[in-house]
Formats: C-alpha cells, structure tokens, sequence
C-alpha cells in the first residue's frame, strides 16, 4: 500500500501553477479543516501519547498523581523474567497464528478465486456465499463459532467429525484444549476474511491481459506452465499485498479471542493486543498498556517497510 | 481500433461497473471439457456448502428450542420451528439492568449514521481539496494522510481510552474518533485526481468558484465512490467492537455486537435466543449486502488495489 501511496504523494507536485491561489487556499483550508483538525486531536494526539503515557504509571480515577516511570514498563515488559513471559507467548500467538493464517488463508483465497474465474454459469451465486462471511461483524462471527466449537459430542463440528469419520474421531476440545484453542480460533478467521482476500485477487486475475494467456497457448505451455508463468508473476504485487495485509491483520487479533477465550486457557490465545487492552482496560494500568501498544506500532512499521521493501524491488526487477 | 475500444470498454467495465462482469471472455481458453465442468461446479458447490454452514446453523437456530440447537449435526433439522427465540430475546433485554434491545439498535444505528454521513461530507471535501485545488502546505497535508492510513486503529485505541474517559457511555465517545477517516479521504482522492482536469476548469470558466464546482459538478459524477466509501466505512461501524469494550459499561449505550458479547457471557445462556439476537443484528448488514452486491465486492476489491 505504502508504495503506491508514495508514487501517488509524488506525482502530485507536478501539477500546473496556481491560477487563483489566494481564493483557493481559502476554500482548500475550509474544506480540509474539519477532516484534519478530527485526524490530529483522534489520531495524532492519542498516538504521541501512548509514547507519554508509556513512560508513566498511569492510572484512571486514581487519587494519586501519574508518575514518571521511564522506560520502567518496556523493561517490565520484555525483559523482566517474571512479567515478560505472557507477553512474550502473546507475541509467539500472534506469529503462531500468522504462520497458519497467511499462508492458508491466501492459498484458499487463490484456489477460490481461480475457480471463479473460469466461464461457468452461476459464478455470481457462487461468490456471493463466499463473501457473505466478510460482511458479518467479527463479534457475531465469534459467538457463533463457539457453539460450532462445543468441547462435547453435541458440538456441532464434533457432530459433523463424528459422522464423516464413522465414529472413529473426537470429540475435541476446540476451544479448551491449549494444543487446539489457537487453531480453532485462526479457522475461524480464515472462514470469516477468506472471502475479502478472494475478491482482491479476483480482480487482480481480471486485470491480466488475456494476450499472454494466448501467447503461452501458442507457445503450447501447458495449464500448469500458464499458471506459472502467466497468472503468478501477474498477480505477485496483489499477492505481497494480500499477504501483507493479512500479516497486519493476524497482529490485530482481538475481538476473537476476548469473546472465545479470554486469552485463554492458559495464556495459548492471548495476543498482544488482548494484553494491551485488558492490562489498560481491566488491570487499570493504561501506562503499561500503552507501551504495549507501542511495542504493536514497532512490529507494524516494520513489517510495512518490508513491504514497500519488496514492492519496490519488484518494480525494479519488471 | 476495435481492440483499443474494447480494451477501453474493460477498463471501464472494471472501473465503474466492477469486478463482477463477464470473467468468461478473460479466460475462456482455460474451461475444459463437460467432465470438467461436473467437477468444477461439484467443487464448488462443496465449498459453498461448507461456507454456508454457520451461517444456515444460525439462522435454523434461531428458530428452534434451545435444547436442541446444541445436537450435534441434527442442530441443522429445522423441525419445531417457532419465533419463542425473537420473543425471548425481546422479553429479556426489556429493563435498565439488562438494557432494551431497541437500545441497542438504535446505539449502532446512531453510531454508523453519523460516521458514514458525517464521514462521506467531510472526507471528501478534504479528499478534494487534496486533489485538486492548489494551496500551500498540500502536499504536507497529503503525506500526513497516506502516514495515517498505515496506523491501525489498535494502535491508538489505549491512548484513546485514556483521553475520552471522561465522555465515557455516550454515542458521542462511539463515533468521534471514527468521523474523519484517513483511508476514506485517500479513496477520495484518488478518485477525484482521476477526474479530467478540463471538467473544473469548464466550471472555473462559467464562474463557479471552489465550493460549487464541488458540490454541483464533482460529487454528483463520483457516485462510485461515494458508494465505495459509504459500504466501508458503515461495515467498520456497524462491527465496530473494541473501542466498545473499553468505552462503554452501561447497557443503554451498548452497541449491538457488544451487546451479543455480553448476552453470550452471561448465565443462563440461551443459544437459540443468543442466535435470534445474532440474525436481528446482521439482518440490515445482509439486506443490504444483497441488494447492492456489486458495489460491496467492488469496494472491497478496490480498497485492495489501491495498494
């Protein structure tokens, strides 16, 4: 995203001069006011003061006074023996379950979309179901799931294990056993993103000049070779971006676990954003959230200067 | 010239019209045999099922006692089908202690029409103001933007949290940080960049100034994106759960998927009635999903490619 944005950014310094500036800027400044004045007090400011916050322990309708801390919570955080380790696990979930996801989530996104893509009838139909997940709200999305989930044999994916396996597999406890819990959470978001992922590639698919499919057909490159060496290379920057996205949203992670799990059972699907909100939110420790927060914005802007890394380096390469 | 009117014609197609037409012609050397389409459509016809699970388990259960909606895989028999579910879920949320489910409703309603429409008016102007009227400090103002974007809501929320506790069981806490919207002013904004640059100057000519060329000339020929904007931006609102945890405590304030949360997490636990509350809150989500399909999975794809 952050590559486009750029190019974007950059092509408008070109643009011809000005022909009425004192007028427009007038006009320019009233009408952009009121987004960026809401954008700096809801956005800017509450960003520059998790760093404050994160150097103080704060609390919410305390008597006493925030006192300056410095780095105190980051060392209480990341290094301190005792303290760090859930937050530690929260971080190795959160990787745990982009490990699982991206790559699921984006192969099954691939293999729908490829499946669409062909000239059937019905395939409107067809996508329609796929979507459907994506516009329901997460909450819902979780609740339901947890009695799809149910631990015993009156689950309802138990019951469906139960039959297509003749008797012989589960029950399982989805959501309560720590081998399981993180799993059965991550099957749960695939099912409810897949389909945003596939509408994405679709249309990167459709935007791949047919020529070059007849051109590998002339070539007699076979299904598997066109798949290759057409339709891959074609859809590589979607698929960095796909990938990207998804990375971000495995950071994310929220709303399923504090409605499944509660982070649990023991600590296996806490995440870090779970951490952050129930430390500020339930412990009442907003300082110690904050620099949670913090240490959340880090690993994001990391990962989205990799991206803009390998963007970059696939313009340079075509 | 054809092939260039044609390739025009599927830019266009895919523009404005979206994603969903014609794949057939993209890959029409790529469809096999008839064997071949028994296997495509039994595959997709699977996975739709499968796809389709939860959701149909839902709303059978909505409809069934329940006792029997947890049993296995006969949770899918719709037999002894009633409304006792809606009606339950009516007679429970019905006082200040357990909150009304109109409450709820009109919580998420408030909440997401303010966002959307507050948000369509103001984001936009900036995202024209950005495009295209010359001023100082733009392009300042548009790498602020495009930084922004990139910030997660999570990012913030904490800090946010903090800041606003002192409005705290409001809609204004609901939908304050939520009104002007980085990404939606950036869609603005590409779309309005792409508009020709004659079009304004025709109405600079005919002496209209800033605001009428906006809102006389501009807005109306920027539906697609008006849409594109206005199905984000009221899907985030209409889901919008953390903010929710952490600012609302009172019943009367909860938004509906706070409010399932909640139903779900306390004893005793209905889940026909928890399943009847979960189709009355996604029922306006799914109306309207259908009716405008296309635009949907077009603003969903261009919020992807945009990237």
């Amino acid at each position: 995203m952050a590559a486009t944005l750029e190019t974007a950014a950059a092509g408008s310094v070109s643009e011809p001069p000005p022909e009425k500036p004192l007028k427009e800027t007038r006009s320019a400044l009233l009408m952009i006011s009121p987004a960026m004045l809401l954008l700096a007090a809801f956005v800017v400011i509450p960003f520059v003061m998790a760093f404050w916050l994160s150097l103080h322990n704060v609390r919410l309708d305390s008597p006493r006074p925030s006192t300056w801390m410095g780095l105190e919570q980051y060392r209480r955080i990341l290094f301190d023996p005792d303290l760090s380790a859930v937050f530690y696990r929260s971080l190795i979930n959160n990787f745990l379950f982009a490990l699982f996801v991206v790559p699921v989530q984006t192969g099954l996104a691939l293999a729908l979309a490829l499946l669409l893509n062909r000239p059937l009838r019905g395939m409107a139909v067809f996508r329609t179901f796929f979507f459907m997940p994506v516009v329901f709200p997460m909450a819902l999305v979780a609740v339901v799931w947890t009695l799809i989930y149910s631990r015993d044999e009156l689950g309802m994916l138990n019951g469906f294990i139960n039959t297509v396996s003749f008797g012989h597999l589960g029950p399982y406890d989805w959501l309560g056993d720590p081998k399981l819990a993180l799993l059965s959470v991550a099957i749960m978001s695939i099912w409810a993103g897949v389909g945003f992922q596939m509408v994405i590639i679709l249309a990167g698919l459709q935007g791949i000049p047919t020529s070059l499919y007849e051109a590998a057909s002339i070539d007699k490159a076979g299904k598997w070779q066109q798949f290759l060496n057409v339709t891959v290379p074609g859809l590589r920057n979607t698929l960095i971006f796909v990938v990207m996205i998804t990375t971000i949203f495995s950071l994310r992670l929220f709303d399923q676990v504090y409605i499944m799990t509660q982070g649990g059972p023991d600590n296996a699907t806490s995440t870090v954003m779970y951490q952050a909100v129930t430390t500020a939110f339930i412990s009442n420790n907003v300082g110690k959230g904050a620099a949670m927060t913090v240490v959340f914005v880090c690993i994001v802007i990391v990962i989205t200067l990799i991206q803009r890394r390998v963007l970059r380096q696939e313009s340079e390469i075509s | 010239m054809s092939e260039i009117a044609a390739e025009d014609a599927a830019a266009y197609r895919k523009a404005v019209i979206g994603i969903a037409t014609d794949p057939s012609k993209k890959v029409g050397r790529l469809g096999g045999g008839p064997a071949r389409k028994v296997l495509d459509y039994a595959v997709l016809l699977i996975v739709a099922a499968l796809f389709f699970a939860p959701i149909a388990y839902m709303v059978i259960g909505s409809f069934k006692p329940s006792a029997e909606v947890l049993d296995g895989l006969s949770g899918f028999v719709p037999k002894d089908l009633s409304l006792d579910n809606y009606r339950g879920v009516f007679a429970r949320f019905d006082s200040p202690s357990t909150g009304y489910f109109a409450n709820f409703y009109l919580t998420s309603t408030i909440v997401s029409v303010v966002i959307v429409v507050g948000g369509l008016i103001i984001n936009s102007l900036a995202g024209y103001a950005l495009a295209r009227l010359q001023w100082k400090g733009r392009n300042l103002a548009l790498s602020i933007v495009v930084l922004i974007v990139i910030l997660p809501f999570e990012a913030i929320a904490v800090p946010l949290f903090y800041m606003l506790n002192d409005y705290r069981n409001t809609y204004f806490v609901q939908f304050i940080p939520f009104v002007a919207n980085a990404f939606s002013i950036y869609l603005f904004y590409t779309f309005f960049i792409g508009i020709p640059r004659q079009i304004q100057e025709a109405a600079r000519i005919d002496g209209a100034g800033p605001w009428k060329t906006f809102f006389l000339i501009i807005a109306p020929m920027s539906k697609p994106v008006f849409a594109s904007v206005t199905i984000l931006t009221f899907l985030a609102a209409w889901s919008s759960f953390l903010f929710p945890v952490m600012v609302v405590d009172q019943p009367q304030y909860r938004p509906l998927p706070l409010a399932i949360s909640v139903f779900k997490a306390e004893p005793p636990t209905d889940w026909g009635q928890i399943f009847a509350f979960g189709v009355l809150l996604v029922l306006p989500v799914v109306i309207v999903f259908l009716l405008f399909q296309r635009w949907f999975v077009q603003s969903v794809a261009s919020s992807g490619l945009k990237g």
